[in-house]
């Protein structure tokens, strides 16, 4: 378990050392959200019923464009044999590394998109139950999206593959998490649609640390 | 030769279609280096990368101390120092930082009361702050070297050990194998030039 947490603490190091490109990831979220009410105009019914959609989207977009370094980087400086070698599970690796970037990433966005929200008219309660969302259902963001960097690493054109891959598997996380949002406005079931959120999530959970570390395992051959 | 630690029996390895080696069998003892040679694209970085389980071989066995290392892989890499032609170091962490966090990363107990000695081995005090990315590549070199140095790994695989050193830092590298041989430590090296360690075998792959 040391292992596991020392490699957290490293890439996190990592980050706050380079800060940009966290930066340019939460910038990039913050641009491309407020683009809609510019586009679509001022009407506030339509621009709060598509909130939920567009902010989702948008921190799909976000976490994936920085997705593709995850292990691109080890696999260059050769830390990445590193991790191969080390005398601990390269599942835990796997799962080090997404829960690293979910922190510098996912987390920032959920905690983000409330204030985001408010430009789209949301009400308090819909702003909290976005970022309730955003919670639950970036890690699997970060998870799908390790597994598309590890099965992408030493692709040519790795960052359009990488996304390729990566969004498919990410629309049931994306219809449930926007639909959470807009049950709540309609009256729906919030909590189911938050329950759905978090059995996708473990999901991710339990499959991808194994599917990521063959892919590791055959990049490092 | 005594009782010898490491048995590698018939390896053979496929890369890209391409037989690279095969019905490879030697035996390392306590104390003993085996240097690789041969020319390049004779197999000795695949022959390493076997060893180390990065390449799965597509014959063979390897032993240590009589059990298949390929059944308990994380024992068998808890044994290993590894230095591939990559430093694996993070250009954006200092060198002190790089040699604690890869001790760390093998689940190895705090190395900072260790940390001193690897570093005074390869003349690296005074870069001991400084980020990795700012360093040449003979002070990488040296920065890798600490890291095998401070792993205290029964078995060193290193690639290449001497690429980019200085005539200070190739006697430093020499004292410190000769240490760890010395302290019955074996070490497996592919390398072009002469490591000068007297008593090495030598395995040449054609």
């Amino acid at each position: 378990m040391s292992g596991f947490a020392a490699l957290v603490a490293r890439d996190l190091r990592l980050v706050w050392r380079r800060p940009g490109d966290v930066a340019v990831v939460l910038a990039f979220f913050v641009v491309a959200t407020t683009l809609f009410p510019l586009g679509i105009g001022p009407e506030a019914n339509v621009l709060a019923r598509i909130a939920a959609g567009v902010l989702w989207c948008a921190a799909l977009f976000a976490a994936l464009l920085s997705l593709d370094r995850l292990f691109a980087a080890d696999f260059e400086d050769g830390t990445l044999d590193l991790l191969l070698l080390a005398p601990w599970p390269l599942e835990l690796a796997a799962l080090a590394k997404c829960g690293a970037h979910w922190i510098v990433t996912g987390l920032p966005l959920a905690l983000l998109a409330p204030f985001l929200g408010v430009a789209f008219g949301l009400e308090p309660r819909a702003l909290l139950a976005l970022a309730a969302t955003l919670l639950v259902g970036t890690p699997t963001l970060s998870l799908i999206g390790g597994l598309a960097a590890a099965l992408t690493l030493g692709a040519r054109k790795s960052g359009a593959l990488l996304a390729l891959l990566a969004l498919p598997l990410c629309v049931p996380t994306l219809i449930f998490g926007a639909g959470a949002v807009e049950a709540l406005a309609t009256g729906g079931d919030f909590g189911a649609h938050l329950a759905v959120l978090a059995a996708l999530a473990l999901v991710a959970l339990a499959t991808t640390p194994w599917a990521i570390a063959a892919a590791l395992r055959q990049a490092g051959e | 030769m005594a009782s010898s630690l490491l048995e590698v029996a018939d390896l053979a390895c496929r890369r890209g279609g391409r037989k690279v080696f095969e019905r490879l069998s030697f035996s390392v003892g306590p104390g003993e280096l085996l240097a690789l040679v041969g020319r390049n694209g004779s197999g000795k970085t695949t022959l390493l990368r076997a060893l180390a389980l990065l390449v799965r071989p597509e014959a063979g066995s390897i032993h240590w101390q009589g059990n298949d290392a390929r059944a308990e892989p994380e024992a068998w890499r808890g044994r290993l120092a590894w230095l591939g032609h990559l430093e694996g170091l993070k250009g954006d962490l200092t060198v002190a930082e790089n040699l604690l966090a890869a001790e760390r990363l093998r689940g190895a107990p705090p190395a900072e009361d260790r940390l001193d000695s690897a570093l005074v081995a390869f003349d690296l005090p005074s870069l001991a702050a400084r980020p990795v990315r700012t360093l040449s590549a003979g002070q990488r070199r040296r920065t890798a070297l600490a890291r095998v140095v401070l792993a205290q790994a029964p078995l060193w695989l290193l690639d290449e050990p001497l690429n980019a050193l200085d005539v200070p830092a190739q006697s430093a590298f020499r004292a410190a194998l000769q240490k760890h041989l010395a302290a019955g430590g074996l070490a497996i090296a592919a390398t072009h030039a002469d490591l000068g360690i007297g008593g090495s075998r030598t395995l040449e792959l054609a």
